[in-house]
C-alpha cells in the first residue's frame, strides 16, 4: 500500500524525510495538530500506535516519532516533529489520539520533550524527585562507565571489581540543585490526586457529598507485580482511576542503547516475560530490516512455531490468572499451569531456557530444534492442548458466577478500543478484527490458514472468551506449520556477535500475546543501536484501563486489570 | 435451569479428582520417585498429579538447559591443560559484562600470550544467556547444568573455580561435544592436509631445484 500524497493537502509544514534510511515525513511543530486531525478523518489513520523520540544530541534536535495506522489494515505510516533541544515543545495529540496520553508522558519522562496541552503531564516511569531525562544523550546512568558495550576494563587485563565499591550508596544518585531528600515532599503525588479528583457531588437539598480517595498497590495481590491504582470513590463506585507504574523500571532503553545489537537479545527476553519468543521475535525483525537479510525457510517455521506456543501458554495463564483475580482461586489458574508447563518443556528444550529463551537470532535462529522436539510439539499441539483447551472451556465458559462477574462489565467501546491505542486480545474483543499476522503479515504468516478471532461485546467476559479462541487459532497455525516445515539451514550466513548495521530507522512490529508489540530502532552506522525504544502493549492497553473502570464498583477493578493482562516487565521497563 | 455451568465446571474437578486416584492405581507405586513415573508426569499424557516433589524428585533437564558458565579444560598426560585462549570474546559479546580477563604475558618477550592468568565471572550479574558458550571459538567456556547454587553470600567465581573437566562437558552434553569433536578433527585433518601438501610442494621444488 503506498502512503497518500500530502503536497497538495498541506503544500506547507509537511516534507518527506530524506535522510538516508528513513521513511515518513516530517512535520513542522505548528502544523501538527491540523495535520494529525486530517489524518485521522480525511486519510482513515484512526489508530496511533506508538510515539516516541529521539535525541539528535549532533543536530542539537529532539525528534519525536510517531507511527499511525489504519485499523483496516496495511502499512503504517510514519510521521516526525523536530524541535530545538533547548526549547523542545510539542503540541500534545491528546485530544485527537487519546492513546498518546501514557506515550506523551513517557516521552516527557525520559526526553523531557514538553507536549503542550497534555492536562496531566507528570513523570510516568521514574519518580518526581528524579533529576534529568534518562534518555538524552548526555545523561550517565550512575555506574556510567562507557557510552558503549564491550566495556574495555573487561579485557585484556581486567582487574575484577564490584561496580557499588567503585561508585558507593550514597553518592551514586544526582538530586536536583537546592534540594535534600530528608525535607522533599513528594508533589507528584498532590498532581495525582488533584488531577483526580475533579469531581464534586451535590445532592438535591445542597448537601456536599465527600469523595475519598483509594490507593490499591503498589503491593496488591491482583497487580502480579508492583502496580497502583490510585482511585477516587463516591461510596462504592469510582469516579475517576489513574494507574501509577513504573517502580519495576530499569529503562531497559537506555540500556539497550549501550548493548551491542546482540546483547540486546536476552534482555528483550526479560520484557514481557511470560512471552520472551514473542519478543525475540520483534527484536530480531526490527534489526533484520535494518541489516537487510533474509531468513531460511525452516528458521523462519520454527520461529512461527515458537511464537504461537508462546501466545498459547501466555493465554493459558491469562485466562489462570485472571480467574484467580475474580476469586476462583487456584484451581483454574493451576489446571492451566499444568498445559503452560508443559509448553515452557518445549521452549527448554529448544532454548535452554524455560523463560528466558534468548533463541532468535539476526538471519535465523540460535540452533536447530533438538531430536525429538517436533515429535513433543505434535503430540501438544495435535492431541493435548485442544483437548485441555475445551477442558477450561467446559469448566468455566458457563458458570454463572463468572457470567455475572463479568458479563457486561468493563465495557470498552469499539470506537473507545481504538481511540485509546488498546491493542491485541482487547482491541479484538471490542469488535476490532485487527490482527498485525493478518493486517501486515510479517515472517510466513501469510502462508497459514486461519481466523482473526474476534468478540464484539468488548466486556469482561469477551475479553476472556477471546483468548479461549484465539489458542484455538494459534493451535491451527502450529498444527500447520509443523506439517509444513521443510529441513535445511537455520541461519543465514555465518552467526556474528559484532556487526556495523546501516545507518537507518526501522520499526519491527509483531502481534504479540498481549497486542502489537514494537520495536522502533534508529542506527547511526556503529554497532550499538542509536535509539531502541520499545512500544510495550502492556503499558499501552493501561490508557484505557481508567476510562474502562470509571462507573464500576471498586471491587471491579480488579477484574477489569485481570482481563486487560499486564506484565509489570514490560509496564514498567 | 441456573447452576448447569458451575455443576458443568464443577464435573470437570471432579473427573480430574478421580483420574488422580485411578493413575496412582494403574502404576501401582511406580508413579512417583521413579525415573519413568517422572516422564510420564511430564509428558503429554500426564493424568492426576503433575507435581514433582522437589528435591526428592528432580525433573531431569534437557541437553541444551543453561546456567553459569565454566570453561572446559582437557587432560593430557595428567595435566589440565586450559582450552582457554583468553582471546577475549566471551567477555566482549556478554551482554551484562560480568566477564573479567587477565591474559597472560610471555616472562621473556612480553608478549600477550594465549591463556588467562585470571579469569572472573560475576555470577550474580550473570544472566544465563549462552552468548558467551555460543560464539566461542575454542569450545573451551561452555554452559552448566548445576542450578543449586543457593548462597548466603555474592557468588563470584575465579579461574580455579570454573575450571571443569572436558569429561564432565561430555557427560552433560554428549550430542553437542560429539559434534564439536568431529568438527575439532575435521579442521585438524584439513590442517593436516594442508601441511603435508605444502610440505610436498616444497620438497618437489627442492627436487626440481636438485635436478
Amino acid at each position: 500500500m503506498t502512503t497518500p500524497d500530502f503536497s497538495t493537502r498541506f503544500p506547507e509544514g509537511v516534507i518527506a524525510d530524506e535522510r538516508k534510511g528513513y521513511e515518513g515525513y516530517i512535520v513542522s511543530a505548528d502544523k501538527l495538530i491540523e495535520f494529525a486531525t486530517a489524518l485521522r478523518d480525511e486519510y482513515g489513520y484512526d489508530y496511533l500506535s506508538s510515539l516516541t523520540g529521539v535525541d539528535y544530541i549532533k543536530e542539537e534536535k529532539l525528534e519525536v516519532v510517531y507511527h499511525a495506522y489504519k485499523t483496516i489494515g496495511g502499512t503504517a505510516l510514519v510521521f516526525k516533529v523536530q524541535v530545538p533541544r533547548e526549547k523542545p515543545e510539542v503540541p500534545s495529540l491528546i485530544e485527537i489520539y487519546p492513546g498518546a496520553d501514557f506515550q506523551e508522558r513517557e516521552a516527557w519522562d525520559l526526553l523531557g520533550i514538553k507536549f503542550t496541552g497534555h492536562p496531566d503531564l507528570r513523570r510516568i516511569l521514574l519518580w518526581e524527585g528524579f533529576e534529568g531525562h534518562p534518555l538524552r544523550k548526555d545523561w550517565q546512568e550512575p555506574y556510567y562507565e562507557a557510552d558503549v558495550k564491550p566495556f574495555k576494563s573487561r579485557w585484556p587485563s581486567a582487574e575484577y571489581q564490584r561496580a557499588e565499591a567503585k561508585n558507593p550508596y550514597g553518592a551514586n544518585v544526582k538530586y536536583p540543585d537546592k534540594f535534600d531528600p530528608e525535607k522533599w515532599v513528594p508533589a507528584g503525588e498532590d498532581a495525582l490526586y488533584g488531577s483526580l479528583a475533579k469531581y464534586e457531588t451535590t445532592d438535591k437539598t445542597g448537601l456536599r457529598t465527600d469523595h475519598i480517595t483509594v490507593n490499591l498497590g503498589p503491593q496488591h495481590p491482583s497487580t502480579h507485580g508492583v502496580f497502583r491504582i490510585a482511585a477516587t470513590l463516591d461510596g462504592e463506585t469510582i469516579m475517576n482511576l489513574k494507574p501509577v507504574m513504573g517502580y519495576l523500571h530499569r529503562n531497559h532503553e537506555k540500556i539497550g542503547e549501550r548493548n551491542t545489537y546482540l546483547q540486546n537479545m536476552p534482555f528483550t527476553d526479560r520484557l514481557d516475560y511470560l512471552s520472551s519468543m514473542s519478543n525475540n521475535f520483534g527484536y530480531a525483525l526490527a534489526v533484520e530490516k535494518l541489516l537487510g537479510i533474509e531468513v531460511p525457510e525452516r528458521a523462519d517455521y520454527i520461529r512461527v512455531i515458537m511464537a504461537e506456543l508462546t501466545r498459547v501458554q501466555n493465554h493459558l495463564f491469562a485466562i489462570g490468572m485472571f480467574l484467580n483475580d475474580i476469586g476462583a482461586f487456584f484451581t483454574p489458574s493451576l489446571y492451566a499451569i499444568e498445559e503452560r508447563e508443559l509448553v515452557l518443556d518445549i521452549f527448554e528444550m529448544v532454548s535452554g531456557s524455560r523463560m528466558m529463551c534468548n533463541y532468535f537470532r539476526f538471519g535465523g535462529l540460535a540452533r536447530d530444534l533438538p531430536a525429538g522436539a517436533l515429535q513433543k510439539i505434535k503430540g501438544l499441539v495435535f492431541d493435548r492442548l485442544p483437548r485441555k483447551t475445551d477442558e477450561i472451556d467446559r469448566f468455566l465458559s458457563e458458570n454463572e458466577i463468572l457470567r455475572s462477574r463479568t458479563v457486561g462489565q468493563g465495557y470498552l467501546s469499539t470506537e473507545d478500543a481504538i481511540k485509546y491505542s488498546a491493542a491485541g486480545p482487547m482491541l479484538r474483543a471490542s469488535g476490532v478484527p485487527y490482527d498485525i499476522r493478518r493486517a501486515a503479515p510479517y515472517s510466513i504468516y501469510d502462508r497459514f490458514d486461519f481466523d482473526v478471532a474476534v468478540r464484539y461485546n468488548g466486556d469482561i467476559y469477551d475479553r476472556y472468551a477471546i483468548r479461549l479462541d484465539e489458542i484455538r487459532e494459534s493451535l491451527k497455525i502450529i498444527q500447520q506449520a509443523v506439517e509444513q516445515i521443510p529441513e535445511g539451514e537455520i541461519q543465514t550466513g555465518k552467526p556474528r556477535y559484532q556487526m556495523k548495521v546501516p545507518a537507518g530507522e526501522s520499526y519491527g512490529r509483531v502481534e504479540g500475546p498481549k497486542g502489537e508489540l514494537g520495536f522502533y530502532l534508529v542506527s547511526d552506522g556503529t554497532g550499538n543501536p542509536y535509539r531502541y525504544h520499545v512500544r510495550a502493549p502492556s503499558f499501552i492497553n493501561l490508557t484505557a484501563f481508567g476510562p474502562m473502570c470509571v462507573g464500576l464498583k471498586i471491587a471491579d477493578v480488579v477484574a477489569v486489570l485481570g482481563s486487560i493482562d499486564i506484565v509489570l516487565g514490560e509496564t514498567d521497563r | 435451569m441456573y447452576g448447569k455451568g458451575i455443576l458443568k465446571g464443577l464435573g470437570v474437578t471432579a473427573k480430574r479428582f478421580i483420574n488422580t486416584y485411578l493413575d496412582d492405581i494403574r502404576w501401582l507405586g511406580k508413579r512417583y520417585y521413579t525415573a519413568e513415573g517422572i516422564k510420564h508426569r511430564s509428558s503429554k499424557d500426564a493424568n492426576g498429579i503433575f507435581t514433582i516433589q522437589y528435591p526428592e524428585e528432580k525433573l531431569p533437564v534437557p541437553e541444551e538447559f543453561r546456567y553459569i558458565p565454566f570453561l572446559v579444560y582437557d587432560e593430557v598426560d595428567g595435566e589440565k591443560v586450559n582450552r582457554c585462549t583468553a582471546c577475549g570474546i566471551c567477555a566482549k559479546v556478554c551482554p551484562p559484562q560480568c566477564i573479567w580477563i587477565e591474559r597472560a604475558s610471555d616472562p621473556v618477550t612480553g608478549r600477550p600470550a594465549a591463556h588467562p592468568v585470571a579469569f572472573t565471572i560475576d555470577a550474580d550479574i550473570c544472566m544465563n544467556c549462552g552468548l558467551c558458550a555460543e560464539f566461542c571459538p575454542f569450545d573451551s567456556i561452555k554452559m552448566d547444568h548445576d542450578y543449586e547454587l543457593a548462597s548466603y553470600g555474592r557468588t563470584v567465581y575465579h579461574l580455579d573455580d570454573l575450571m571443569k573437566p572436558a569429561s564432565y562437558y561430555d557427560e552433560i552434553r554428549p550430542i553437542n561435544n560429539a559434534k564439536e569433536v568431529a568438527l575439532r578433527k575435521e579442521a585438524e585433518e584439513a590442517k593436516a592436509a594442508k601441511k603435508a601438501a605444502r610440505e610436498a610442494k616444497a620438497a618437489a621444488k627442492a627436487a626440481q631445484k636438485a635436478g
